[in-house]
């Protein structure tokens, strides 16, 4: 009874808060799907229920304490139902990107050496199959779907009901076994195993205890006073530790319920028809959102595109002030009621952002400018700074005191300190465990005090005590002047161009930087409608001269803005390149959670950057791509570079700290 | 004469089961121009069939005779153990033949679930005065037509256009809205005219895979014309040639494939 005073009140593990779930909030929703066109829903009792069959099932099926399991698929009940009846039978969940290729897959199903792998279709079994003889451990896969399975070989295949079945079928005898595993768990039992998609080398197994779970979830969940009356639409990557927090872990702690989209296609139709209280996205979606926004007004008529621009205006003046609560005139306030009425309150519906109490963005900086649109509309979006490593919080934006450059005050329970090179340590209860099989990397990484590396560079403003990320520590570097040189400041202004949806800054170690850039398909393509420009292919439309032209301008306007900052002057962009192909996961340019890795992106078009700086006008270069199945093939293009306006920089120089 | 029950297993281990459809010395006439020629051939429970053959083979009027659409001049078609008398297009659908069509036929005002909805109308069995009162009987047998709609949607996965107006979707969705419509009615036997025709290479691959799992999940008889050879070949069981309206060749791919009279007709023939 000892350990029952350590945890969170007496409450050690998830299958332990399932528990008190079906008791207290037996009736009130759990889980919902779009299916068939309905929303079907599971009260917490019903899902304990189907969790505990799937448990009963996976003891049948001869799972032993301590196994792996891995879990492949899109967002849906039965998924996140397959990991806390794995944590239940003594087992650890392993979720896995559902778009990652077999090569990929087989590496982390070696890795961590699942004998169990639970998949949604017949998509995910093929590829597992594909690499079944690489994997020595490897014994049972059990899917969702039967559709286009019925031929397979079931000696080693189980549908997902069928398991559940048996599990049922031998209520009786199994019980008393699940009951003993559950008892067993404790704080310091292993929650869930995360790879990290890493933007440098092979993955990493990140080991997340219950307490580590918890405590973030519960600190998390007072800090944003959630509550059981909450709703998420959970759509993000489930191998993605936000995920696991707020679909788990912060779901779990607080017994609101779980909404899971039809498709990944029907997201949007279905985030409209929940209209999450709790929202959690990662800017590109947001930047997505906005994009599509900007080019429906495009597309409307004059009034109302008179009437969005002019009431937009106004909220960007005053709306982030209204939403902080700060004192704002009477005339401004009536003005922005009635642009609430006539356009916010719409706009905001059809995003599906209606009824968002808290929203979050992380994962990556976000472009100011986007940030604050979604503010000024009264949306109450804030950043946070987090990590797997850290079970996600690290700092979190207060009410009140958001702004989009700085990511918050250290969240609840999480100590910060910021070395000599500015890079950021943290110690918190949320602290990851180990790196799987991987001690060498897990002591670089955590000391023996409990810090925490980040990897990132930052700074605490004095006046507000926020914290400010520079960059990735790996990424900042000096430019040949000593001055500092930091990509990502420049690329998210480059990014908040609806036409430019990727942008790579080079320039370490040099007198002066190049990009690449990225259009966005989406918004250039609309643009190439308007305006008569005919291709045939996204090689043919990035290479146009015209849109050559234009993102020339919004180039040289960025580097307009870049020369403001004295710090970071020297950053402006002097050439820049317009990619023939996009960056992409399966090419391993950019990693599942599309973060871009600069190193590879670098030595594989080293070719370009040299063609940036010698100063010539064009460069034929051959690129591998990767098919979405596997297949390799190869793009061949010339592309023409483009000279940016750069702002002179005087005199000061300053070195970076 | 074959025996009626017999049938037989596939290279893949399906069961086929026995005939569900003969074609007895069918000919077809427009005034003087013969478009079919005495062919004969079968369809048996369960299976792929293909009608392939070049341009002007005679292989839509074929379709059409299958669907009983048009009237064969001479011969006989014999459906499910009884010879089939001249039908109107509902009757043909309540016994249950669905179809698509080479040029899209849909509602293109309506959304896609209410034309997957109009697949369903050979089921409905309340009065117009019901259905438009929305009493009783109409509003439940709605809510379980509705239901089989939504499952083919999801089969097909258009869950994302449900709402979305015909007209306005590209061309390849448009044939798997078809495609769903038929599918819809639960037909026994499905015919499909050009499924692939005009597609790039991926929705052929997308369009394929749903054919081989309506056959595989429903149990569904499939009959196809298609020009791709190789979809043809990749998904059928057994293959009708036609050639100037006259069967050249039947059986499965592989026979096909080494007959000489089919070699010829589709690679030309050296004339002496």
């Amino acid at each position: 009874m000892a350990q029952m005073q350590s945890g969170a009140e007496g409450l050690l593990s998830l299958p332990a808060l399932l528990q008190r779930n079906a008791t207290q909030f037996a009736n009130s929703p759990a889980y919902r799907e779009k299916e068939f066109g309905i929303w079907q829903c599971w009260s917490w009792a019903e899902a304990a229920k189907e969790i505990e069959a799937l448990a009963l099932g996976f003891i049948n099926l001869g799972v032993n304490r301590g196994d792996f399991i891995a879990v492949i698929g899109r967002n849906r009940p039965y998924m996140y139902w397959s990991m806390v009846a794995a944590q239940s039978v003594g087992a650890i969940p392993v979720p896995l990107y559902q778009d990652a290729n077999a090569e990929e897959m087989a590496y982390v199903l070696s890795h961590c050496g699942a004998r169990f792998v639970v998949v949604t279709d017949q998509e995910q079994v093929d590829k597992v199959i594909e690499v079944q003889d690489q994997l020595q451990q490897f014994e049972h896969l059990i899917y969702l779907d039967p559709r286009g399975l019925r031929k397979y070989d079931h000696s080693q295949l189980h549908q997902y009901s069928h398991v559940q079945d048996q599990g049922r079928a031998a209520y009786d005898e199994l019980m008393p076994e699940l009951n003993t595993r559950r008892g067993e768990l404790d704080y310091d039992s292993t929650c869930v195993m995360l790879y990290t998609s890493g933007t440098t080398g092979k993955p990493k197994g990140v080991v997340l205890s219950n307490r580590n779970v918890i405590e973030s979830a519960k600190n998390a969940s007072e800090f944003d006073k959630l509550r059981i009356d909450d709703e998420i639409l959970a759509y993000l990557p489930m191998a993605w530790v936000g995920d696991f927090i707020f679909s788990v872990g912060q779901a779990y702690w607080t017994g609101f319920c779980v909404n899971c989209p039809e498709s990944a296609e029907t997201m949007m139709t279905d985030l409209r028809e929940i209209g999450p209280s709790y929202y959690f996205a990662p800017p590109r979606v947001f930047e997505t959102q906005l994009t599509n926004v900007m080019i429906r007004m495009e597309d409307a008529g004059r009034l109302k595109r008179a009437m969005f621009r002019y009431f937009m205006a106004h909220a960007k003046k005053v709306g982030p002030a209204i939403l902080d609560g700060k004192p704002v005139g009477m005339m401004d306030r009536l003005k922005y009621t009635l642009g609430d009425l006539i356009i916010y309150g719409p706009l905001k519906d059809t995003l599906g952002f209606g009824k968002v109490r808290v929203g979050y963005t992380a994962g990556e900086a976000i472009g100011p400018e986007i940030f604050e649109f979604y503010r000024s509309l009264g949306i109450n979006l804030k950043q946070l700074y987090g990590q797997t490593e850290a079970t996600v919080f690290i700092t979190v934006q207060p009410d009140g005191e958001v702004r989009a450059d700085t990511v918050g005050i250290p969240a609840p329970d999480v100590e910060i300190r910021i070395a000599e090179d500015g890079e950021i340590f943290y110690r918190s209860p949320g602290s990851f465990v180990e790196y799987y099989k991987n001690p060498k990397s897990t002591a670089e990484t955590k000391d023996a005090d409990g810090w925490v590396a980040t990897g990132d560079a930052g700074f605490f403003e004095e006046s507000s005590g926020h914290l400010r990320i520079i960059d990735r520590a790996k990424d900042v570097g000096k430019m040949a002047d000593g001055s500092m040189f930091a990509p990502k400041f420049v690329e998210n202004k480059l990014k908040f161009y609806p036409d430019i949806l990727e942008a790579v800054l080079f320039g370490n170690g040099q007198d002066r930087c190049v990009a690449f850039i990225n259009i966005d398909l989406t918004a250039v393509g609309n643009w190439a409608e308007r305006n008569n420009i005919a291709y045939a292919s996204y090689q043919e439309l990035a290479g146009h001269p015209k849109v050559l032209a234009s993102i020339g301008e919004h180039v040289s306007a960025v580097n307009l803005s870049v020369a403001d900052d004295p710090m970071l002057s020297g950053c402006q962009v002097h050439r820049f390149v317009v990619l023939h192909k996009e960056l992409d996961a399966d090419d391993g340019e950019m990693t599942r959670t599309r973060k871009v890795r600069r190193r590879i992106v670098e030595e594989k078009f080293a070719d370009i950057i040299a063609a940036l700086y010698d100063g010539s006008g064009q460069i034929s270069t051959t690129t591998e791509v990767t098919y979405e199945d596997g297949r390799k093939g190869a793009i061949s293009a010339t592309l023409n570079i483009g000279d940016a306006v750069v702002v002179p920089v005087t005199a000061q120089k300053v070195a970076a700290e | 004469m074959k025996d009626m029950q017999e049938g037989y297993t596939t290279a893949d281990g399906r069961k086929i089961g026995g005939v569900v459809m003969e074609m007895k010395n069918i000919t077809l006439r427009f005034g003087g121009v013969v478009a079919i020629k005495d062919i004969s051939f079968d369809i048996r429970q369960g299976e792929i069939r293909a009608i392939i053959g070049p341009n002007g083979a005679g292989k839509s009027s074929m379709l059409n005779v299958i669907s009983g659409f048009y009237v064969p001049s001479e011969g006989e078609v014999w459906y499910r153990g009884a010879k089939r008398p001249k039908m109107r297009p509902y009757e043909i659908a309540q016994q249950g033949i669905a179809r698509t069509f080479q040029n899209i036929a849909l509602f293109e005002g309506m959304s896609v679930l209410d034309n997957v909805m109009t697949g369903r109308l050979g089921h409905m069995k309340s009065g117009l005065i019901a259905q438009a009162l929305w009493k009783g009987k109409a509003e439940a047998e709605e809510v379980a037509n509705r239901e089989v709609a939504e499952r083919v949607i999801d089969f097909l996965e258009i869950q994302h256009i449900r709402k979305t107006p015909v007209g306005r979707l590209p061309y390849g969705l448009k044939k798997r809205v078809e495609l769903a419509r038929a599918l819809a009615a639960e037909p026994k036997l499905l015919l499909l005219d050009e499924p692939m025709a005009g597609m790039n290479v991926e929705e052929k691959e997308d369009m394929s895979r749903f054919i081989l799992d309506v056959n595989d999940e429903f149990g569904t008889t499939i009959t196809l014309i298609e020009h791709d050879m190789g979809v043809v070949m990749d998904l059928s069981d057994r293959v009708v040639v036609m050639d100037y309206g006259k069967k050249i060749g039947d059986g499965t791919p592989d026979e096909v494939r080494n007959n000489q009279a089919v070699i010829d007709a589709y690679l030309g023939v050296a004339s002496d």
